[in-house]
């Protein structure tokens, strides 16, 4: 931009980097701080991390919370329960998802458009609403049992809620969008002459699919894979209304150990192993998006 | 590009059961909101009670105020914020921290809101322990939604500033026009979908929040997701299946509203 | 004193150099066309007088002001951009009036050159149109007026013709020397294609890989060219690569695979034994199917084609050259493949050249 100057340029790079420094970076340094305090009755419930004490300063830290998240099997289950559920959720939405996004990308014009709206529109409604609606489709009495019976399919009501199945059902539901979305935009990108030359070289429908589309819509499925894999590791909404108490996601402890236990250091442990393993993919998708950029 | 072609068969099931998956909770819900009898199973018959109970509810009318406010305050800030962050990862290639400015607009995006709000509610007491302020109620709740909001913005510009002719700048540079006019008249103006939509989208985003208001609000602030979601909590109820549709049939003239803007500024940039 | 006047500029970018030490000038009223093959740094050297790049080294000098610091609005120069750069969110009327409106010119003055500037190019009837409700031609023609609004001592066209079909491009051309003798501004234009430079412009200046290679007005160029790129590049030539020697009476070029050397036209004051080309234009060539006296090439016909107002014949030679000459009208008309011929044509019509 020519010549905004030294200090326009200051003010747009500085303003919006100082505040999520001050309300994004720094908070995650807090948590990190606390996760190596002592629980302690009082506001706030947590030892501070420097205290004067006659001499000099002396910190204050302790791993003890962090022997705790490993001694306890609760935490490790809670990890990998979500890791699990994500993941399934990932594989689920990306078997309803690619179909549904190749079908988009294959309809013309103003239909497109209109699908591509529906598609975005449960996104911006309320996801706590949507969510919710489940309940009454899934409880006994719900929609699904009562037209179960009705049809005479089976006797009692199944258990559709409060458990695994549920859970699964509402994070799928929730995140279909977020895969369909790259989906799309990897398909709508492909050349479909690549598509037919593979056919005039004689090669059959599944091959075609495997060998051609697959691989070149890779980046769009590593893109909604991600999108969907790290934020449901850390979903709590779902499992709090849809889940049981078998249901173990470690979204779900953390809210636990912090507004029920009240134990403040703990949770912040969760919070900062949590991180540290997300950190990882979060930063391959920050390469690959800017590689995306450059090109 | 995908040739035009049928979608086929296949593709007409995978349509349509997809959707069907999509959109048959909402279809219920509003269904039900006008279901004269409490219960689910039970239709008996066509009546607007529920909506009627739902205005004299007041809590969830000072809630949805509440929300209201919040929304609009965040969102503006969003804007501002996420503007000023777009064009900045847009046009200036090298900067010192670009690296950590980038991760800090893309991290927020994927790190679970439960971590999210649990930093920042640290955050808050921190301070209030060192300073006294700020006491956490619906400024709090501004600010955690506006750190979010940033980024949703910045990407959306980012991605419209990339696909922004720059030859129209330097056509007003050369016509006369200083930097600041060129910023004023020329590029906003060019940028403006993604203005909106990024708005909106922080408003909707704030209006949606569940997880990051609980952790950072105060005794005297509740938005309406935490009306709400007590409220389930307790199981179904035919007033939140009221106030479901109602919020449905907001949303959905915000984003009718949005989607028309940008078409109409789409048709006007389409030069080709 | 000339309206322009660029001394020495350079430019690089990383490796390579866009521009190296180019020095012209351009004089008041011209109509002067920057003419170049792609990448050769024309666009750069348009942008270095507009204000968009900053030469390393150089000075631009326009109305004997010296503006090479200067920011793109403080010149008074206006580009007419290669993709017309119209304001999509503004109509007609506001576009051109843009650059008024930041001269801070009174309401009615603005309104009153807006209406000039859209009689000028005839555009009057479509001051409330949207940039994305015009034709391509239409929008050319807006973004020359909104270029021309401010009276700009110097205006620049960036490739006016270039996304124009064919016949547009005929009738623009009429049309842009029209309107610049009408307001009398200097004009310069940078293009790629020389039927464009030469139909259009009064003083002409060929650029290859960062150099200015030849100015003069469009006849000298073709005539005269002052390099082999130049005598290549505009138009079709036929280059002769050899040594100066003792001709009858006269220089001779000798050339490899030529019994008698060429003789060069009276006045060639170089000495024997130089290295030198003759560039001859298809035109001067003389074709006859009986051998003659004096200096020719045998040659065969190997390909004619017809352009309606003559024919371009393609020759090939014993030594493996392929001779290019034109001949008006029908005249090619009792020549077939295979035809035997004598080529020659008067020494004086040939160009000595050894650079």
């Amino acid at each position: 931009m020519t010549g905004l100057g030294r200090i326009g340029r200051l003010m747009l790079i500085g303003v919006p980097f100082v505040w999520l420094t001050l309300f994004f970076l720094l908070p995650l340094l807090i948590v990190v701080k606390i996760s190596l305090a002592e629980s302690s009755i009082g506001i706030p419930p947590y030892t501070p991390l420097f205290a004067t004490d006659g001499g000099g300063l002396k910190l204050h830290a302790t791993l003890a919370n962090f022997a705790l998240i490993a001694g306890d099997d609760l935490y490790l289950r809670a990890y990998l329960g979500s890791l699990g559920n994500a993941a399934l959720t990932t594989a689920f939405c990306l078997v309803i998802g690619y179909p549904v996004a190749h079908a988009i990308a294959r309809s013309q014009g103003a239909r497109r458009q209109l699908l591509l709206f529906l598609v975005v529109l449960p996104f911006w409604t309320s996801f706590l609403i949507r969510v919710y609606a489940w309940i009454a489709i899934l409880e006994p009495n719900g929609l699904l049992n009562q037209s179960l019976m009705a049809l005479g399919l089976i006797a009692a009501p199944l258990p559709l809620l409060n458990n695994q199945f549920s859970v699964q059902l509402g994070l799928v539901y929730s995140y279909l969008p977020f895969m369909i979305l790259p989906l799309y935009g990897s398909l709508s990108g492909l050349d479909q002459s690549l598509v037919e030359a593979a056919a005039d070289l004689g090669a059959r429908p599944l091959r075609i699919f495997l060998g051609v589309i697959l691989p070149l819509t890779l980046p769009g499925i590593a893109a909604g894979s991600l999108l969907v894999l790290i934020p449901a590791i850390g979903e709590f909404v779902i499992p709090d209304l849809l889940g049981g108490p078998d249901t173990l996601m470690i979204g779900k402890v953390l809210w636990d150990e912090f507004f029920n236990n009240r134990d403040w250091p703990v949770a912040a442990a969760v919070a900062v192993v949590l991180v540290a393993a997300l950190a990882i993919p979060v930063l391959a998708a920050q390469r690959f998006l800017e590689r995306e950029h450059a090109a | 590009m995908i040739r035009a072609r049928t979608v086929g068969w296949l593709g007409l099931a995978a349509l349509t059961l997809g959707f069907g998956f999509l959109y048959a909770p909402i279809v219920l819900l509003v269904l039900y909101s006008f279901n004269a009898s409490r219960l689910v199973t039970v239709w008996g018959g066509f009546s607007p009670r529920w909506y009627g109970a739902l205005l004299h509810n007041e809590a969830f009318g000072a809630a949805a105020l509440t929300s209201l406010e919040v929304a609009a305050m965040s969102a503006t800030l969003s804007l501002v914020l996420g503007a000023f962050a777009g064009f900045s990862m847009a046009r200036f290639a090298r900067f010192p921290g670009r690296l950590v400015f980038g991760f800090a607009l893309l991290a927020p995006l994927v790190v679970p809101e439960v971590i999210l709000g649990l930093s920042l509610l640290l955050l808050f007491v921190m301070c209030q322990n060192w300073f006294g302020w700020p006491g956490r109620g619906m400024l709090t709740i501004t600010i955690a939604h506006a750190t979010f909001g940033v980024c949703f913005v910045s990407v959306l510009v980012r991605s419209q500033l990339a696909g922004f002719d720059r030859a129209l700048e330097e056509a007003a540079l050369d016509l006369g026009a200083r930097p600041w006019t060129v910023l004023m008249r020329i590029t906003l103006p060019g940028i403006s979908p993604a203005l909106v939509s990024g708005w909106l989208l922080a408003f909707t985003l704030s209006l949606d929040d569940l997880v990051i208001a609980s952790f950072v609000t105060g005794p005297s602030a509740t938005t309406l997701p935490m009306a709400v979601f007590s409220r389930v909590r307790l199981g179904v109820s035919p007033e939140v299946n009221a106030l479901a549709t109602l919020f449905l049939a907001f949303v959905f003239m915000l984003v009718a509203l949005a989607g028309w803007l940008m078409a109409r500024a789409e048709r006007r940039r389409r030069i080709t | 004193m000339a309206l322009l006047e660029i001394a020495g500029a350079s430019k690089r970018f990383s490796a390579k150099t866009a521009v190296d030490e180019v020095s012209l000038s351009v004089e008041r009223g011209a109509f002067f066309a920057l003419l170049g093959p792609s990448g050769c740094g024309k666009t750069t050297l348009l942008r270095m007088i507009a204000g968009f790049e900053r030469p390393d080294s150089g000075r631009v000098v326009i109305d004997g002001a010296d503006v090479t610091g200067l920011p793109p609005y403080a010149r008074p120069v206006n580009m007419m951009f290669q993709s017309y750069a119209l304001f999509p969110h503004m109509d007609v009327a506001a576009n051109i009036a843009f650059g008024l409106r930041q001269e801070r010119m009174d309401r009615r003055h603005i309104a009153a050159r807006v209406e000039e500037m859209l009689a000028l190019v005839q555009m009057e009837d479509y001051a409330r149109r949207r940039p994305h409700e015009l034709s391509g031609g239409q929008r050319q023609r807006v973004a020359l007026a909104r270029a021309l609004a401010r009276m700009p001592k110097l205006l620049l066209l960036d490739e006016p013709l270039a996304a124009l079909d064919r016949k547009l491009r005929a009738a623009t051309r009429l049309e842009l020397i029209r309107i610049q003798e009408r307001v009398g501004i200097t004009f310069l234009v940078v293009t790629h294609d020389q039927e464009e430079a030469l139909s259009m412009a009064t003083c002409v200046g060929i650029m290859d890989r960062g150099r200015l290679m030849q100015t003069g007005a469009p006849a000298e160029i073709y005539e005269r060219p002052a390099s082999r790129f130049v005598a290549g590049f505009v138009g079709e030539v036929n280059l002769f690569e050899g040594e100066l020697t003792a001709g009858f009476n006269c220089l001779a070029l000798a050339v490899t695979g030529l019994h008698e050397p060429i003789p060069l036209p009276s006045g060639t004051g170089l000495p024997e034994g130089t290295a030198a080309a003759l560039a001859v234009r298809p035109e001067k060539l003389v074709l006859s199917h009986a051998p003659l006296v004096g200096f020719a090439i045998a040659a065969t016909v190997s390909s004619i084609g017809y352009l309606g107002g003559g024919s371009i014949i393609h020759l090939a030679t014993p030594q493996g050259w392929v001779l290019k000459a034109y001949l008006p009208g029908t005249a090619a008309g009792s020549l077939g493949r295979g035809t035997p011929v004598w080529a020659t044509w008067p020494p004086q019509e040939g160009v000595v050249l050894t650079q």
